[in-house]
């Protein structure tokens, strides 16, 4: 039985040598892993160089230095700055000057006048006046005070400013670096941890060592607030009716094609729609973190239904064939079926739009919250809607269009306090994302 | 979860904030030069009164009276900031929706300074003309109008150095630019004689002055329109490169930037405050006086930003480079009186 055929045909390769073919797919193979490795590494890379990047940048943000002083104010100097137009000005004015006769006493081995001890101060009276106005019980007491010295100052000990890079300014003088070195080595200036970084609110451009960004967290928290109060119920509703109970028809067909767009629409626009709308129609309060949340709500809406539905539509029909089987209503299939087992998808979707969210500032500058807002905390639960307040990216954006370099820190140390806010964000998402997964 | 009970009270809760009517806090909006200067008196306005501290948004000169203008109410800015003054348009388009008494106040001078990179090359001198020279698309050469063929600095005054031209300076939108348009390059055109040759060449006096404005785009003139704080960063990234900055900014980054004098006039508070520097420029904001009165500390505001403690040469605007106003006393007499345009 001579099978001539079956000769030609068969491999002349076996199994254990390889052949070219084999050779070039399994190279393929290779190289493909290899391109993949070489796409992690270069993603972590950039991870790894924002991060070193944002934390070496913004790390001087959380110490400041400070001039630690005993002070005494008298009822009578009391009563005489609260007489004038400028008051804060008198009060830095009775701190310079108690400061200049103790270090005269001190007898530091370096010449004194009232000019430098100006420049080596940031700004003072605003922090003296505010406190003795809340305890005036301190009238005529001894107080230590520890105050914010000025930005260059701070800049010297940060490595910002140096011997040769200083110029004489009107801002600071080579000689005032001398003086600064003696009160550091005699404990008065010292570097403490920036309380008023993490708690405080924005402070004038003349002021970096009084800037924080605790309004803004506050205003950004309350923006959120609305984002999810209102986003989440209406973006959850709109896809379940949208996958479960709409006819397909061509109306409902054109406002899917439409989310879809509204996805895509640049968010600058929805603040023009915020300006218009909310503010000059609905004349609802400027700058308000509510406006700031209904505008971003209308940006995150798409947002949400899109993944919402994916998490709907991914649900097995077998769920709701077997809820609608046992003789469950529609609504009943959905709610009690149907949406748990989507609820980690739509979670998912939520923290991704509210992450946007989040770091969105084109939209909040039309409706003013980009600019200088510094009133600091709202009164209350309601306030904290109502009031003017700006949002954590606004704050940094506004931080790093200043021209004192002392900002600059801040803008960066802003970005790790609004990565946090983010991180704990997702972290509970996570959390809660677990908790309701289900397996089938 | 009731998604039921969260929308009605998300909506419960809109509509009792539209509830909460009365503004109590004074919200301003405008040039980004004058913001600075806004954002100190605002600190201060809220450390040294009862009042809350103001709201003060940036966005530009035009953008600001835009604003402005839109209507009377608590919904509208009370004061708008601007590096230029109020246009005769603009005051229309306000009489329009209704805003008619408008307090002019003028805050101070702003210096419009040529800087380059500290440890670059030495531009130490510019004239309008060397300006004009270095950015215009059509300049004098050999006494004919012709396309600008200068690459170098030096190809047209050997006292500057020989590197290539690149200027960065404010974009359109900016008050910065009038400024620049008018006191450099317009300067710099009738100085060259451009502007005398484009009228020979036949073209009418308003053709020729704004053929005179136009800058070169072949990319040695880039505008920025950003804030200074992105000039700089330009600046920071080509060595050879001269940037418009605003004399405070200036002063806030001396250890990065060298000063140019123009027509051999270094800029300083005092060259420009006795008139001396040629390039510089009013800062302003106007007020509603319809607010006056509805918005609690409307007023007490605007003397306070003119008092001689904030913006004379003592004050704290000046100490960050404002240039103060020598007739300061007429301004609050002014702000006192509340006298209005027109």
């Amino acid at each position: 039985m001579t099978d001539t055929n079956a000769s030609r045909t068969a491999p002349k390769a076996s199994l254990l040598t390889i052949d070219s073919h084999t050779k070039r797919r399994q190279a393929a193979e290779k190289r493909f892993r290899v391109y993949g490795i070489v796409a992690i590494v270069i993603g972590m890379l950039f991870l790894a160089v924002l991060a070193v990047s944002i934390i070496r940048s913004g790390l001087p943000a959380f110490t400041k230095t400070i001039v630690e002083v005993e002070f005494t104010l008298t009822q009578d100097e009391f009563d005489a700055a609260e007489k004038q137009l400028f008051k804060t000005k008198a009060y830095a004015g009775y701190f310079n000057a108690a400061l200049l006769t103790k270090l005269r006493e001190q007898g530091l081995d370096v010449e004194v006048d009232a000019k430098a001890i100006e420049r080596i101060l940031g700004k003072t009276g605003g922090t003296i006046r505010e406190f003795y106005r809340a305890n005036t019980e301190q009238i005529g007491q001894p107080v230590a005070f520890k105050l914010a010295a000025a930005s260059r100052v701070d800049g010297y000990f940060k490595g910002r400013v140096s011997r040769d890079t200083l110029q004489d300014s009107r801002f600071m003088q080579l000689s005032d670096l001398d003086l600064v070195d003696a009160l550091y080595s005699a404990g008065i200036i010292r570097q403490v941890f920036n309380w008023t970084f993490i708690t405080g609110a924005d402070s004038g451009v003349d002021n970096p060592g009084g800037a924080g960004i605790g309004a803004s967290v506050v205003g950004s928290f309350f923006m959120m607030l609305v984002v999810l109060g209102l986003s989440l119920p209406i973006g959850v509703a709109a896809s379940i009716y949208l996958e479960e109970f709409a006819p397909q028809n061509r109306i409902t067909d054109f406002i899917e094609v439409n989310i879809s767009n509204l996805a895509a629409v640049p968010s600058i626009v929805y603040g023009i729609l915020g300006l218009s709308i909310f503010i000059q129609v609905m004349h609802l309060p400027q700058s308000a973190p509510l406006v700031g949340g209904l505008v971003l709500t209308l940006m995150t809406l798409p947002r949400i239904i899109i993944p919402a539905r994916a998490a709907l539509k991914a649900v097995p029909p077998s769920i709701r064939d077997a809820a609608l089987g046992v003789g469950a209503s529609k609504v009943q299939t959905v709610f009690h079926h149907v949406l748990p087992l989507a609820t980690p998808g739509i979670l998912t979707g939520l923290i991704i739009g509210l992450g946007q969210a989040l770091g969105e500032t084109a939209p909040l500058l039309l409706i003013g919250m980009v600019g200088f807002v510094a009133r600091g905390y709202p009164d209350g639960f309601i306030a904290g809607f109502t009031d003017p307040n700006s949002a954590m990216p606004a704050q940094i954006y506004t931080w790093a269009a200043r021209a004192d370099v002392g900002f600059y820190e801040k803008a960066w140390g802003g970005i790790i306090i609004l990565l946090i806010f983010l991180l704990t964000m997702n972290i509970l998402a996570v959390i809660l994302r677990r908790k309701f997964e289900r397996r089938w | 979860m009731s998604f039921t009970k969260l929308t009605a009270s998300a909506v419960a809760l809109a509509v009792s904030a539209t509830a909460v009517a009365a503004r109590d806090n004074i919200h301003i909006a405008g040039s980004s030069t004058v913001l600075p200067y806004a954002s100190i008196v605002a600190e201060a306005f809220g450390e040294n009164t009862d009042f809350p501290t103001p709201v003060v948004e940036s966005g530009g000169s035009s953008a600001g009276l835009k604003k402005f203008c839109q209507g009377v109410g608590e919904n509208y800015t009370d004061i708008a900031n601007a590096s230029r003054r109020i246009k005769d348009k603009e005051i229309a388009a306000c009489a329009e929706n209704g805003v008619t008494d408008i307090i002019e106040v003028r805050i101070g001078y702003d210096g419009i300074v040529f800087a380059s990179q500290a440890n670059g090359p030495a531009f130490a001198a510019f004239t309008p003309s060397d300006i004009f020279n270095a950015l215009a698309p059509k300049v004098m050469v050999d006494g004919a109008l012709a396309d600008n063929p200068y690459t170098q600095w030096s190809d047209f005054n050997a006292d500057l150095p020989a590197v290539d031209i690149l200027a960065f300076i404010p974009g359109t939108k900016h008050g910065t630019r009038e400024v620049f348009e008018e006191k450099v390059i317009a300067a710099g055109c009738e100085a060259t004689g451009a502007f005398e040759a484009m009228l020979d060449a036949g073209m009418s006096e308003d053709e020729a002055e704004n053929a005179c404005l136009e800058v070169r785009t072949d990319g040695r003139s880039v505008d920025i329109d950003g804030d200074y704080t992105e000039t700089l960063a330009s600046i920071d990234a080509n060595a050879n490169a001269i940037g418009v900055f605003g004399l405070a900014f200036y002063e806030n980054n001396t250890d990065k930037l060298k000063l140019a004098s123009m027509s051999g006039v270094m800029p300083s508070t005092e060259t420009i405050a006795s008139g001396a520097y040629p390039v510089s420029r009013p800062l302003y904001f106007y007020l509603k006086k319809a607010h006056i009165g509805v918005i609690p500390g409307l007023k007490l505001f605007a003397q306070f930003f003119v008092a001689d403690e904030l913006a004379g040469p003592d004050g704290p605007l000046a100490q960050y480079g404002l240039v103060s106003d020598p007739k300061l006393a007429e301004t609050q007499a002014l702000v006192e009186a509340e006298v209005t345009l027109n």
